[in-house]
């Protein structure tokens, strides 16, 4: 994957070991020129992998021009796998450190996994429509895929729940490591079980791809990254943003609480807010 | 850790004994679900038989939604959870104690479900060794995992929604297995079976120890 | 060496610092009353002596354990007793009692005298805590802990439900406890009776022992710093709690360190 090199104005990974007094002055945009160069790259190669992807790259022999949502499909489904892994490591590193952005990244990663799966999910019923007459098939790969999108939108409602900060910081991080090990063993089990099933009419969604037909996938796998890196990118510095404008809030909670209390004392106890 | 586990999973059994919703609700639960089967697959014979394997776990998982509500239910009541914190219980044990009442609550429901598709569907039993063993493992699987999940979403008000979609997909994996054992034992070849048996209690057992591991953690969040 | 010794302790309700920044220093059989009014904190500050509660900023040890850096160790060590009575409904008096008991790994001979003591070994014993009257359940969760003889007692407003021969046990069982070694830290709004019972008071506001004063406010007169005063006449004016020598502006300081 391509290295996002932290960025000295911008609030990057970096900054989660500087001080309260870097919280103080909030960015206007999460964007730094690291990420603008990262973003031009991307859409470079977006509109490279489409010149090759739609014109540059002949049909395919058996599949003819349906191929081309291959370029798409293939990547994405990596991208989605890309995404849980990051977000079960984040969620690993959180747990064990308990540095914060490690959560903001596990969730950032989730959001794009299930952008990605359902990319990959729409491209494959669309490929599958001409090709077996049907737009859903319950082969292993869709039938996994599918599952795993059911894993992420499970895990994002976790997260989006408004939660004590003390039951977050279990659940959320749990839940995010077990998502990898359940895509592992459900993609294994339904392999395992599909495969009992043959069927020699059922072409595969992966068919065998050389030449001009697999620099156009490169691009593809290419573009997707790069997509991938960008949307990362700006999610996370987004999050840790939200993070820090929480902190900032307990200072001034505490100092508004204890001066309360203190012009409390000649106040009327009716005043008082109820805490319990 | 398991003498704090029998203990936990004796309060567990011994509630759900003296509330009886168990033997009242879920039970009945089970049995309409394979009658509501009956209703929406043509009962002419031939697809009931050979969907049996499918619809007794399906049947199953759909009950567990309720079971593993209620031990999770337990523990929300009022200050529950500040005395199983207080008390000293390893977390570990109280983990493994609930996964045991709710397995044996499950098991129980097994067998009724059993006796319902034998009568109910005309199932014709082969392969026993087979599909106790799978039963065993499977209940395992689904109570360990559904412990974990359970305590992941405890407490929360959206409890009874949440737990289902985070619990089922996880479960997928026991879905396929037990299914596929089950059709090999009922009139298939029951060695086939076997190493979805093993694929079972694999997952028990990695549930099992991750669920002893996670629970003091999830234990402590509000 | 104080039971209890916090310092500028903060703990957290969420995102909300129901601690502000509290002192207080407790010694071994001392019987030491929490008041304020609804939200101080009170029910808060019991439970983060409990270990329930983490304390983000300040120094809390509690029965020789650092509750920063460990809350769990105390928790077998110390009794609560708080609105909620962490009874099974489904399970009878006996029942629960033996539960918990058990799971602090005491004996059923601790079970029998504890229910003894409030006077729950009789025909109540067998009936399950759905049926029972609120005060009745009180005695339950009381006999729960009991049969624990932890160190520490932390008791929420201990009184409320209690007829007042319940009351009446409820405050001779204190006074024993204290006199045979443990400490007890009780919150109550019933200051008559648990003034004359307590050793001395703390008043807790918005969170803190030693509230913020507004500048044009007279400061608090420096007291002397952890005094047990015993009210030896039943109608004196309650005494003032403990405040730390200092200035009134240092906890707020203090706070802002990162600790």
């Amino acid at each position: 994957m391509t290295a996002i090199a932290p960025d000295p104005t911008g609030p990057g990974r970096s900054a989660a070991a500087s001080g309260p007094g870097a919280a103080g002055a909030g960015p206007a945009t999460t964007g730094s020129p690291g990420s603008r160069a990262l973003g031009i790259a991307a859409l470079a190669a977006v509109a490279l992998a489409t010149l090759y992807g739609l014109a540059l790259s002949p049909a395919d022999v058996e599949m003819g021009d349906l191929v081309r949502l291959m370029y798409v499909h293939v990547p994405s489904a990596t991208a989605c796998y890309l995404g849980c892994f990051i977000t079960t490591a984040a969620s690993g590193l959180w747990l064990w450190k308990r540095t914060p952005g490690w959560d903001v990244l596990a969730g950032a990663g989730a959001e794009l996994g299930l952008l990605f799966v359902v990319i990959t999910l729409v491209t494959g019923s669309l490929w599958g429509r001409p090709t077996w007459g049907t737009y859903w098939t319950w082969d292993a790969r869709l039938t996994s895929t599918a599952l795993l999108a059911v894993l992420l939108v499970g895990y994002l409602a976790l997260r989006r729940l408004d939660l004590d900060p003390d039951a977050r910081s279990a659940r959320v991080p749990i839940l995010g490591l077990l998502l990898m090990p359940n895509v592992f063993i459900v993609s294994r089990s339904v392999e395992w079980w599909r495969s009992l099933h043959q069927r020699a009419t059922i072409t595969t969604l992966h068919p065998q791809i050389e030449g001009d037909l697999m620099v156009a996938l490169m691009t593809g796998f290419l573009a997707v990254t790069l997509v991938f890196a960008w949307l990362l990118l700006h999610r996370f510095r987004v999050g840790w943003l939200e993070y820090q404008a929480q902190r900032l809030d307990l200072d001034q909670a505490l100092d508004a609480r204890r001066s309360e209390a203190g012009a409390g004392a000649s106040r009327p106890t009716g005043d008082e807010e109820v805490a319990k | 850790m398991w003498r704090d586990a029998a203990l936990v999973a004796g309060r567990d059994l011994r509630i759900e004994g003296r509330s009886r919703v168990a033997i009242s609700q879920v039970g009945p639960f089970a049995l309409l679900v394979l009658v509501l089967f009956a209703f929406a697959l043509d009962p002419e014979r031939g697809v009931l038989e050979r969907a049996t394997a499918g619809l007794f776990w399906v049947a199953v998982l759909l009950s567990a939604m309720l079971t593993l509500g209620r031990s999770a239910a337990l523990d929300e009541a009022d200050g529950v959870r500040d005395g199983l914190r207080l008390s000293g219980l390893d977390p570990g044990g109280i983990f493994l104690g609930k996964a045991l009442a709710v397995a044996a609550q499950l098991l129980a429901l097994e067998v009724v479900l059993a006796a319902g598709v034998i009568i109910l569907y005309d199932a014709e039993p082969t392969g026993i060794a087979l599909l106790v063993a799978t039963c065993l493992s499977a209940t395992a699987a689904v109570a360990a995992t559904g412990t974990l999940y359970g305590a992941l979403v405890s407490g929360l008000r959206v409890r009874e929604t949440l737990l289902p979609l985070l619990v089922l997909p996880a479960l997928a994996p026991v879905l396929i297995g037990a299914t596929r054992a089950f059709e090999s034992a009922l009139g298939g070849v029951p060695a086939e079976g076997w190493p979805w048996c093993g694929l079972l209690a694999g997952f028990a057992v990695f549930y099992s120890l991750a669920g002893a591991l996670a629970y003091g953690a999830l234990l402590e969040g509000s | 060496m104080p039971v209890v010794h916090l310092s500028a302790a903060v703990a957290l309700l969420g995102r909300f610092p129901a601690l502000a920044g509290v002192d207080l220093d407790v010694a071994r059989g001392e019987i030491v009353l929490l008041r304020g009014p609804n939200g101080a904190g009170k029910t808060t500050l019991l439970r983060a002596c409990a270990g329930l509660v983490p304390i983000v900023r300040g120094e809390a040890i509690v029965l020789g354990q650092d509750l920063r850096r460990n809350p769990r160790a105390v928790r077998r060590r110390v009794g609560l007793l708080g609105h909620a009575t962490g009874l099974h409904d489904d399970l009878t008096v006996g029942e629960n009692v033996r539960f918990w008991a058990r799971a602090a790994k005491a004996d059923d001979a601790d079970v029998q005298a504890a229910l003894g003591v409030v006077g729950l070994d009789g025909r109540l014993r067998e009936v399950e805590v759905a049926r029972l009257s609120a005060g009745q359940r009180r005695r339950t969760a009381l006999a729960c802990l009991l049969a624990r003889r932890p160190e520490l007692w932390l008791l929420d407003e201990p009184h409320a439900g209690l007829d007042a021969d319940a009351r009446d046990t409820l405050d001779s069982l204190i006074a024993q406890a204290a006199a045979q070694g443990a400490t007890v830290i009780l919150s109550s709004h019933e200051l008559d009776r648990a003034e004359s019972l307590a050793d001395r008071a703390v008043d807790l506001v918005n969170g803190t022992t030693s509230p913020v004063a507004p500048p044009a406010a007279a400061p608090a007169e420096p007291a002397t710093p952890v005094a047990p005063v015993a009210s030896e006449r039943p109608d004196a004016p309650p005494e003032p709690g403990d405040t730390p020598a200092g200035a009134p502006e240092a906890p707020a300081e203090e706070a802002h360190h990162v600790a």
